[in-house]
């Protein structure tokens, strides 16, 4: 605890629909989808034909550029349907799941005889590889890299997220065998962020093998890239990787079961969700799978993660490889008479003074997805690095981004930031600019640039 | 409610590209968007948004501007009676007196100035940019009362024009245009902007046809008209320092009453819509200089009276904190304000041909901003990158 991290800014959005913890239900799968789309930059090989068997654990895909990082199938069934968009590009592998579930056998073993290779061969073959998030940019890690560490946050700070005590309380083995394999992949040890209110409450701090840290702060402390820019920032030509608890949990189950085993609890959540709590399943689970969480899903988006970065999925979407939330908002495609000019809104909330919700620091909102505005030139400059726990400038780097400038972003710290660093900055700009994604073209810059 | 919805969007069309009069198109948003926040949804990115939008953060700035509005108003009126010794005028005589001098000013300030912005905006195909509000707001506070509503009006069209519109429009511009717009008339009609009949009321007029609007009276015995900067001596100004800070003297419209500044100012402040940092240290820079000019005889005026003269603390609280046009750094701010204070108090100290320096300084300090940032930013870079690499 003695080197813990204070951090000053960020902010808690408070919206309303936490998931209360317990699991309402448990998902039998009927048809799920495999989404190469979850996965940045990535150009996938399809594997299979449509009627073609899997089991849970065969691979679907693979990525064209490094044909040994695969793709599995999370449930046992039958290809049902690829889906394809514009230049029929590869959008969903949908398989209908038996009712029974078998599982590819990739054998029961000991982390602790396994060398970096072994372990490294085993999770390419399990599909489990595209599970590790490489620095910068937030691509798929490359197996022939060594990483100078790897980072994970054992907490989340994002709105309504999943709590990783309640999902994952029976997985600290599994987790602690994933973290016990993956030290061996780096020199730089597996540093692991622990948020200081909950210390003591969580079983995350008793992990071993692990370089404990400790952050105080509102969101986003919880994101690994604040955190690795506190710890150890990314330099030039520096490689780092990035994994969830989440998918440490279904790493250490392949190596402690034989299987690919992705099951999850899924917080099910947001204004509109009804009753919203915890399911269990699968990723790619449809929506329909969840619908005694909403009445009819006309006007209501349906997210897969949180309201900051998750994707829109529509109704009849399918939950992301890395998600385990889902949030149900309404459109906010409505009027609002003279809006701005009220002295009053006590339906919305803001973080500027210039309303007055700071006198109900207690309140949840029931958001929903308008803009409340017209979009406009960056005016207010000060008001992005209040929520950012980053020694940056973002609107410089933002600036930089748009101008495609590649000698500036460096400069001024793309390396070290994704999206979900800047979603806050987002969510507060009064000139309703789309900040995300300024970064996201800023970042398909320079992979096409640099690499 | 839902009527007057109804009514939009039966007309809606009509303004739509194709529609008959398509060519108004940004002009009806803007309207719209006054009446109603669209009903757009998120797209990409955060699917939900803050509430507050730039209509919010304007309209606070022009409320920070409402004390000084009405302060000036009155101003001018009592300015006017205590001129031509109009015993008998009470409040609403002042006040009346104040409005018909003031308010063509702003019909012109927003006339010209809001045209420009709707027919640029048309031209470029965008929605209309709120910015112009307070500008519009700022400039009728900030020119002499008698200043030729012809002459404002070419002012306001070039700092429209030259000082935002060919860089892109609100958020793009270097200058602040209000200024700008008081700057282009400092330099081009220098007689309607300086001496001591342009700042009451009537005056000007009263010296040129040997009438006033209120006929009848001569000027007063002893009448000066002239700021407390035009004669800035101890023995002049300390038995008017409570008139300086109340804001009952002459000066431009708005920027005379301390009180009311600070008023706004604590508006702004509370908000988070203007910077605190840059208006203590320019408060700062001007009570350095002018103890400075203290200390070595420059003026026997100890340095506060610079922070209750002329146009100081307007420019300090509304002008030099421009978010667009001010240094973007939190050290920059630092560094901007000190320096803008100090030149303003410099060059009023220092300079025998303008009294005042405060437009003079923020318009420099405006064009050195960036390169202030550019410096911060650069050194901010090379310090973590040492930390980075010693950790």
């Amino acid at each position: 605890m003695s080197n813990n991290i204070y951090l000053k800014q960020g902010l808690d959005i408070p919206i309303s629909g936490v998931a209360a913890q317990n699991t309402r239900k448990v998902i039998v799968p009927d048809v799920v989808a495999v989404k190469p789309t979850d996965f940045r930059s990535l150009v996938p090989k399809l594997l299979v034909r449509e009627g073609d068997k899997v089991l849970a654990g065969t691979p679907v895909l693979a990525d064209k550029m490094s044909q040994n990082i695969l793709f599995a199938s999370p449930v046992s069934g039958t290809v049902a349907e690829v889906v394809r968009g514009e230049k029929r590009k590869l959008l969903e592998v949908r398989i209908k799941a038996d009712a029974e579930q078998e599982y590819v056998d990739f054998g029961v073993k000991r982390v602790e005889d396994l060398s970096a290779e072994q372990i490294k061969e085993a999770l390419l073959a399990a599909g489990l590889w595209p599970a590790l998030t490489q620095r910068p940019y937030g691509i798929i890690a490359n197996p022939e890299v060594k990483p100078k560490a790897i980072f994970v946050s054992a907490f989340s700070t994002a709105p309504l997220a999943a709590s990783p005590e309640f999902t994952l309380k029976d997985e600290i083995a599994n987790i602690q065998t994933a973290v016990n394999a993956l030290g061996k992949l780096t020199d730089g040890g597996v540093h692991f962020s622990l948020n200081s209110a909950n210390y003591s409450g969580t079983p995350f701090h008793k992990m071993e093998n692990v370089i404990p840290h400790t952050f105080t702060g509102k969101h986003p402390a919880g994101n690994v890239g604040v955190q690795i820019h506190h710890i150890s920032p990314i330099r030039k030509g520096e490689t780092v990787w990035t994994v969830s608890l989440l998918m440490l949990a279904a790493i250490g189950k392949l190596f402690n079961t034989g299987k690919y085993d992705v099951r999850r609890k899924i917080a099910v959540t947001g204004p509109k969700a009804v009753n919203p709590a915890y399911v269990e399943g699968y990723p790619g689970i449809s929506m329909k799978d969840i619908k005694e969480f909403y009445e009819t899903p006309e006007n209501l988006r349906f997210i897969s993660g949180d309201v900051l970065t998750g994707t829109n999925i529509g109704a009849e979407g399918y939950l992301g490889f890395f998600d385990n939330q889902v949030t149900i908002l309404e459109e906010g495609n409505k009027y609002e008479l003279l809006g701005w000019a009220k002295p009053f809104r006590p339906g919305q909330f803001s973080s500027s003074r210039t309303y007055f919700s700071w006198l109900t620091p207690k309140k949840t909102y029931d958001m929903d997805t308008n803009l409340h505005g017209g979009p406009r030139a960056f005016v207010l400059n000060d008001v992005y690095s209040k929520v950012l726990p980053m020694e940056l400038y973002p609107v410089y780097l933002l600036k930089a981004c748009l101008a495609n400038d590649i000698d500036k972003m460096e400069k001024f710290g793309i390396y070290e930031v994704l999206e979900e660093d800047f979603a806050l900055c987002e969510y507060v700009c009064p000139s309703k600019i789309d900040i995300q994604q300024i970064i996201t073209d800023g970042i398909a810059l320079m992979l096409k640039e640099m690499c | 409610m839902s009527g007057l919805r109804n009514f939009v969007d039966k007309i809606k069309p009509t303004f739509e590209k194709g529609g008959k009069l398509g060519f108004l198109h940004s002009t009806f948003d803007a309207f719209e968007t006054f009446l109603f926040v669209p009903n757009t949804v998120t797209r990409k990115g955060a699917h939900v948004r803050d509430c507050v939008d730039l209509k919010r953060v304007m309209i606070m700035v022009v409320l920070a501007l409402v004390p000084a509005m009405l302060f000036g108003i009155w101003n001018v009126g009592y300015q006017h009676k205590l001129a031509f010794g109009l015993v008998d005028w009470g409040f609403w005589n002042i006040v009346l007196y104040g409005l018909v001098k003031v308010l063509p000013l702003y019909i012109v300030a927003y006339l010209v100035g809001l045209g420009i912005e709707f027919v640029s905006a048309q031209i470029q195909g965008h929605e209309v940019n709120e910015g112009y509000l307070v500008s519009g707001m700022l400039i009728p506070l900030i020119v002499p009362v008698d200043v030729p509503l012809w002459m404002l009006a070419i002012a306001v069209a070039f700092a429209v024009i030259i000082g935002k519109e060919v860089f892109g429009g609100t958020g793009m511009n270097i200058w602040n245009p209000a200024l700008l717009t008081r700057a282009f008339l400092f330099f081009s009609y220098p007689s309607k902007m300086s001496g001591s009949t342009v700042w009451t009321g009537g005056v000007e007029r009263f010296v040129n046809e040997g009438v006033a609007f209120q006929a009848g009276n001569g000027l007063v015995d002893g009448f000066s008209g002239a700021t407390p900067l035009a004669d800035a001596t101890l023995a002049n100004l300390q038995p008017k320092l409570w008139d300086m800070i109340v804001g009952t003297i002459p000066g431009s419209v708005g920027e005379t009453s301390v009180i009311a500044i600070l008023l706004g100012a604590i508006l702004l402040i509370w908000t988070g819509v203007a910077s605190w940092k840059i208006m203590v240290s320019s408060v700062l820079g001007g009570l350095a200089i002018g103890y400075l000019g203290y200390a070595v005889g420059a003026t026997d005026l100890p340095g506060y009276y610079q922070l209750v003269m002329g146009g100081f603390l307007f420019g300090t609280v509304f002008m030099a904190t421009d978010p667009v046009t001010s240094a973007q750094t939190e050290c920059g701010k630092w560094i901007y304000g000190f320096l803008v204070g100090a030149l303003a108090v410099t060059v009023r100290l220092w300079n025998p041909g303008y009294p005042e320096g405060m437009m003079l300084a923020i318009l420099l300090m405006n064009t050195f901003a960036p390169l202030i940032d550019h410096y911060v930013i650069e050194g901010s870079i090379k310090r973590r990158a040492k930390k980075v690499k010693i950790a």
